[in-house]
């Protein structure tokens, strides 16, 4: 006969605990604002789905989730394939690898307000390094202060410089562990060099890829300081980016329960979205 | 198929070797027969991995030639040597079915559709693979895996030869000897030139016709597993192959008698040279027991199913005896005799007596 322990749950609680003050109680505060109506004075007036209606039908919000989603493709297709690309051509072994790293480590260490700065200034007309460059060297007419299209190419540049290592060292950490009987077998089996990527190098990095491409996706689907920083969503609206376009409801506008509602919304859909990619990236795994 | 022939091989992993002591491989001069199974047997790190990849072009040699069928290939890369190779562990792609893992050498090498198909079935077929074709091969347990590794090696009908890289290392042992004998019924039918590389002298004497032993990046001896075990060329072949290994007894050598802790052996021929470190040598097997002889005292009897290994001191120096029945009783006196026929000298570790004529 089998026995019913009940005593389990008890070992449970401390990590429920945790979990309930980390994020939980936190989030049923957002749930709470995101449901009513509030004017101060701890007054609430029941609102219900009204807000979340609000939000989905608002042009303002359809504007910056594009833009969000827009932003988030841009990232992913360059810096995936260039990180496996930069990858690929490091060395496997002798004196370049640590210095590989450590170069490669670098822009990762730099706070991301830094970043921001850094971008900022290095692209200033007139007084930036890289904006003087452009605009009076080569005579490319550039200012992401004012056009839209330079902001957004500065804001993604920024994004592949100081995101592209991540992707690099996961698939460098993936390649790294291929035996060398796998490399030897595909030269004795006459195998392309494009042969050797597609059926050794990418299977063997695919753990590791699928783990770079959830953390890109919601890294760069929640980035909120470092265009904030650079452009702090402008020129206009241009960059205003979804995390950019919240913060401006909740701090700046104080609407605190469409900006709830709006925080809601979002979660949703970086859930979704990352769901979708790790069920399409390990179907193969599961037959 | 070829004959391979490996011409003043020398190979070192340093860019500038000084002393012998730098070479990996010491000067290798051998010719292996077109259809023969060889094994290259030595303990690890004796240089036997690097023969094979020179052989197979994955590594270049620093001095000296490979040649298939008296061509010169030694600057040649692999997939134009038309070798193949099973490494340690089997080497798969994953993503690709069965059948698309052992048609993938084919393809690469632009054969037709219709000669890929009759040949992955006919391969598949001597492997026992037919019903797993069409499963993906990252799912397949590792005897089933190392097949298909041998199989993309003989799926090509014009391979000069086959290496194996201690191809069994990974595989369970009740599967191991399965997958022996799939081995050699294959050399069988293929007629391929196999050479075989391991440091199991199990697996190294049942699977090969004739056996290179290596020590220390040299070839110390040569021969079928008879003669390897029956007269040993050099006592670290004596004591490498065989369980328990030779007796490698310290004596003094006499014209064709050899002193051991002052008793008198008779050698199976006269001793020649004179000076450096002289051994005796005699396998376990021919050490018996009599009512007269050397005597010695037994410390040790282990049961090893087949026989029994008898540890016994003659004065200071331990030997073993193998004998299947009257054991002798640990803590005894007993009386040795040695097999005059199966006694040796070595000097330096290199055979020093002459076979009698017989």
């Amino acid at each position: 006969m089998r026995t019913e322990n009940q005593k389990a749950w008890f070992f449970v609680l401390p990590v429920l605990a945790l979990v309930a003050f980390n994020a939980l109680v936190p989030m049923m505060t957002v749930v709470n604002y995101s449901v009513q109506e509030t004017f101060g004075n701890n007054q609430f007036f029941w609102e219900g789905l009204g807000w979340f209606e609000q939000i989905l039908r608002s042009d303002r919000f359809q504007a910056a989730l594009g833009r969000q989603f827009l932003f988030t493709a841009m990232i992913l297709i360059i810096e995936v394939p260039l990180g496996i690309i930069v990858a690929l051509s490091m060395p496997r072994k002798g004196f370049w690898v640590p210095v590989c790293l450590v170069l490669m480590a670098l822009p990762m260490l730099i706070p991301w307000n830094v970043v921001g700065s850094m971008w900022n200034i290095f692209t200033l007309p007139k007084i930036g390094l890289l904006g003087y460059f452009l605009n009076d060297v080569l005579g490319i007419n550039y200012d992401m202060t004012q056009q839209p299209l330079s902001a957004w190419i500065t804001v993604i540049v920024m994004d592949v410089w100081h995101w592209t290592s991540l992707v690099v060292l996961l698939c460098y950490a993936g390649l790294v562990s291929i035996p060398d009987a796998y490399y030897q077998a595909a030269k004795i089996d006459g195998a392309s060099p494009w042969s050797v990527f597609r059926y050794i190098q990418l299977p063997k990095m695919k753990t590791v890829l699928t783990i770079a491409v959830l953390l890109r996706f919601m890294d760069s689907f929640n980035i909120y300081t470092e265009p904030f920083v650079l452009t702090g969503g402008g020129p206009g609206n241009s960059t205003t980016l979804l995390s950019i376009d919240l913060v401006k409801i909740a701090l700046g506008q104080f609407d605190l329960g469409p900006a709830a509602a709006m925080s809601l919304i979002y979660f949703a859909i970086t859930l979704l979205v990352s769901w979708v990619f790790y069920t399409l990236m390990t179907k193969d795994d599961a037959q | 198929m070829a004959q391979i022939k490996l011409s003043n091989l020398r190979h070192s992993y340093m860019p500038t070797p000084k002393g012998p002591e730098d070479y990996a491989l010491k000067e290798i001069d051998v010719t292996w027969r077109d259809g023969g199974a060889y094994a290259l047997l030595g303990p690890s790190g004796c240089g036997k991995s690097t023969l094979l990849n020179i052989i197979s072009g994955l590594l270049t040699p620093s001095e000296g030639q490979i040649l298939f069928d008296g061509c010169d290939v030694t600057a040649l890369p692999p997939d134009q040597r038309n070798i193949a190779q099973v490494f340690q562990f089997p080497v798969i792609y994953d993503t690709m079915t069965v059948r698309e893992n052992l048609a993938f050498p084919l393809k690469n090498r632009g054969v037709d559709p219709a000669t890929i198909a009759r040949r992955v079935d006919e391969i598949a077929q001597m492997l026992d693979v037919t019903d797993m074709l069409d499963t993906r091969a990252s799912g397949l347990s590792p005897d089933n895996k190392q097949k298909i590794s041998m199989g993309r090696g003989l799926v090509r009908d014009d391979v000069n030869a086959v290496m194996f890289d201690e191809p069994l290392t990974v595989i369970d042992p009740h599967l191991k000897w399965k997958l022996r004998s799939k081995l050699k019924e294959l050399h069988q039918r293929v007629k391929a030139t196999m050479i075989y590389v391991t440091h199991d002298q199990t697996e190294a004497l049942t699977f090969a016709d004739e056996v290179v032993v290596m020590q220390e990046g040299e070839v110390v001896q040569i021969g079928t597993p008879v003669e390897l075990f029956e007269r040993p060329q050099h006592t670290f072949v004596g004591h490498f192959i065989g369980s328990p290994g030779m007796n490698v007894l310290p004596c003094e050598a006499k014209g064709d008698r050899a002193v051991f802790e002052g008793h008198e052996v008779m050698l199976e021929g006269p001793a020649h040279g004179d000076g450096g470190r002289t051994d005796l040598g005699i396998r376990p097997e021919y050490v018996g027991f009599g009512d007269t002889g050397i005597p010695a005292h037994v410390t040790k009897v282990s049961d090893i199913g087949r026989h029994y290994v008898v540890s016994a001191m003659v004065g200071n120096t331990a030997l073993k005896a193998v004998t299947e029945h009257s054991v002798p009783e640990p803590g005894s006196q007993v009386f040795l005799q040695f097999k005059p026929e199966q006694s040796r000298v070595y000097r330096d570790g290199w055979i020093a007596t002459e076979e009698r004529a017989q």
